[in-house]
């Protein structure tokens, strides 16, 4: 709640001699312009991938620019292969995000508002999971799967994204019920509400919007994800990997108009999502 | 009553089984399998081992050496980099915070493996920095930027500079105003309150940065492998071909425990000092 008063404070300087002050605006300038610099070094690549989705390439070669063109657009999913990868990446992610979403949402709401045995080693597990290198999460899965013979594939894949998520999802809605005000629960109870409906109807919706980002922390990791699904996928190929089996052949325009559009997609939930949630913000 | 003491056993039961199967068992499976002889047709007995590590230790140690040293470099460029992007939009940015964050963000939205190869054909040897370059003959013919240890730790700083930057930034976030106000009352010049007071007040945001980049560098292989060369060859990538390669089970688990163990005990080390707790809630940012 303090926080809430914080940017009035800061908004009003302390009386400064002039000159500390000139000197503090000057270095604001200069952090300013940094900070730009650095934003731009940060999207100069995702700029060129979107602009070479527009190049006009005779071939696969895509390096040179030769023209602009729309035609890539129209012939997005002329590659059979690559589309097959991308709809293999959306379906694990969208799997991913349920379940990774359910089980997370239940860890989380229990280390937030219960005490029990066991939770010590729960958070561990979860910190371990969290800081692991990728790279030795995928090698053991596999390890794990080839010990037992288990077939890679789609599935494989999903597991270990699910595995990765969870604590992500876990943390945001433990932060979340950590802040809830119990004594809103208890009204409902003293009115007459049974656990189960004070679930649903009161708790639920205020730890929601953790819920959703978390599940959203899921979606996002897993399309996005190499290391670990390089490790899990066997022959099946997600957006990722089909993109890096083809670096060396070079890639297809295509790849660039796949990636420009997830990147709209992306930006265009990120920015709903952040305009919906503002209101309950500033309460 | 009964049903209330068993409510967070329920809830935690399905997703703490998961982590069970697919996190702590695959970690012994890999502990054991690395202890074991056998080849992937004949099949794999316990055999204890432990030459297995001698052996994978001695043969890549170059790359062993190298990544930890990559990561490092990495790390500490990060922190020089993210600092003042973090000062500045946690004291200045206002009522845009939220707006910064999320531009940093922004390329989170295209595949890391995408954003990796267009630095490809952005730094290639007649690419579009290095070839009006040399065409100007500032550069020579021959100047070239990939294949280099300077693209792969370029690559590794720009893919996870945004870890380093939101810890940093949440703890400056957290500082109260008043503590450097009261600094400035009692006459410290601007430096003496930042390295007094706003400077260690950082330190658990930078602490949780390094751990959030310092072990995804070091056991990266992307980065290396399209930016750099055989010259820049990381742990990573050994233990990717001998998985799914070269199919050396033993040694690349070997080679896996080791990284691991030795990223994880500085991750606990620094775990103990800070409380998990605070790590964890940084690193759910």
């Amino acid at each position: 709640m303090t926080q809430v008063l914080e940017p009035e404070t800061r908004q009003t300087p302390p009386a400064q001699p002039t000159a500390t002050r000139r000197n503090r605006l000057t270095g604001g300038r200069v952090l300013h312009a940094y900070t730009w610099l650095v934003i731009a070094w940060l999207t100069l690549p995702v700029l060129i991938m979107i602009l070479f989705g527009f190049n006009d390439t005779p071939g696969r070669y895509n390096q040179t620019w030769e023209g602009f063109t729309l035609k890539w657009y129209g012939r997005v999913f002329e590659l059979d292969e690559l589309t097959r990868a991308l709809v293999t990446s959306l379906l694990v992610a969208l799997a991913t995000m349920l379940i990774a979403g359910a089980l997370g949402t239940g860890i989380g709401y229990a280390l937030g508002r219960y005490r029990f045995r066991g939770s010590g080693v729960l958070n561990l597990v979860m910190f371990a999971a969290i800081s692991s290198p990728e790279l030795v999460m995928g090698a053991s899965l596999l390890t794990l799967f080839v010990s037992l013979g288990v077939g890679l594939g789609a599935v494989t894949i999903t597991i270990a994204h699910v595995m990765f998520s969870i604590s992500f999802v876990a943390v945001l809605v433990r932060a979340r019920v950590l802040t809830l005000d119990r004594s809103i629960e208890e009204a409902a109870a003293d009115l007459g509400a049974n656990p189960w409906t004070t679930f649903w109807r009161i708790t639920f919706p205020m730890i929601l919007p953790a819920v959703g980002s978390g599940m959203m922390l899921a979606f996002a990791l897993s399309i996005d994800d190499f290391v670990v699904t390089n490790f899990t996928a066997g022959t099946t190929t997600t957006f990722p990997l089909w993109i890096w089996g083809s670096t060396r052949v070079g890639l297809p325009p295509q790849v660039n108009v796949m990636g420009t559009l997830i990147f709209l997609a992306g930006v265009l939930i990120a920015v709903a999502a952040s305009i919906r949630s503002r209101p309950r913000r500033r309460v | 009553m009964l049903r209330r003491r068993l409510a967070p056993y329920l809830l935690v039961l399905p997703g703490g089984l998961w982590l069970l199967l697919f996190f702590v068992v695959p970690m012994v499976t890999m502990l054991s399998l690395s202890l074991q002889e056998g080849d992937v047709v004949t099949g794999y007995v316990f055999t204890g081992h432990w030459q297995t590590y001698a052996d994978a230790i001695v043969n890549y140690r170059t790359q062993l050496v190298r990544s930890l040293a990559y990561g490092a470099v990495t790390t500490l460029i990060l922190i020089v980099l993210a600092f003042p992007v973090a000062y500045w939009i946690a004291f200045y940015a206002g009522r845009r915070k939220a707006t910064y964050l999320f531009l940093l963000l922004l390329p989170f939205f295209v595949s890391f493996v995408l954003r990796t190869i267009s630095w490809r054909q952005i730094l290639t040897d007649d690419g579009m920095v290095l070839g009006p370059l040399k065409h100007l003959g500032l550069l020579s013919s021959s100047a070239h930027i990939l294949g280099t240890p300077a693209a792969v730790i370029g690559g590794l700083a720009y893919n996870f500079l945004p870890f380093m930057v939101l810890p940093i930034y949440v703890a400056l976030e957290r500082i109260d105003p008043r503590v450097v106000e009261a600094a400035r009352d009692l006459y410290a010049d601007p430096a003496t309150a930042f390295r007094k007071v706003i400077f260690p007040l950082a330190l658990p945001g930078v602490f949780a940065g390094v751990l959030m980049t310092f072990v995804p560098a070091s056991s990266d292989y992307v980065n290396s492998a399209v930016l750099g060369s055989s010259s820049t060859t990381m742990i990573g990538q050994v233990i990717q071909s001998q998985y799914l390669t070269s199919s050396n089970y033993p040694t690349a688990s070997a080679l896996s425990f080791t990284l691991m163990a030795v990223l994880l005990i500085g991750v606990f080390a620094y775990a103990r000092a800070l409380g998990t707790e605070d790590v964890m809630k940084v690193a759910a940012r």
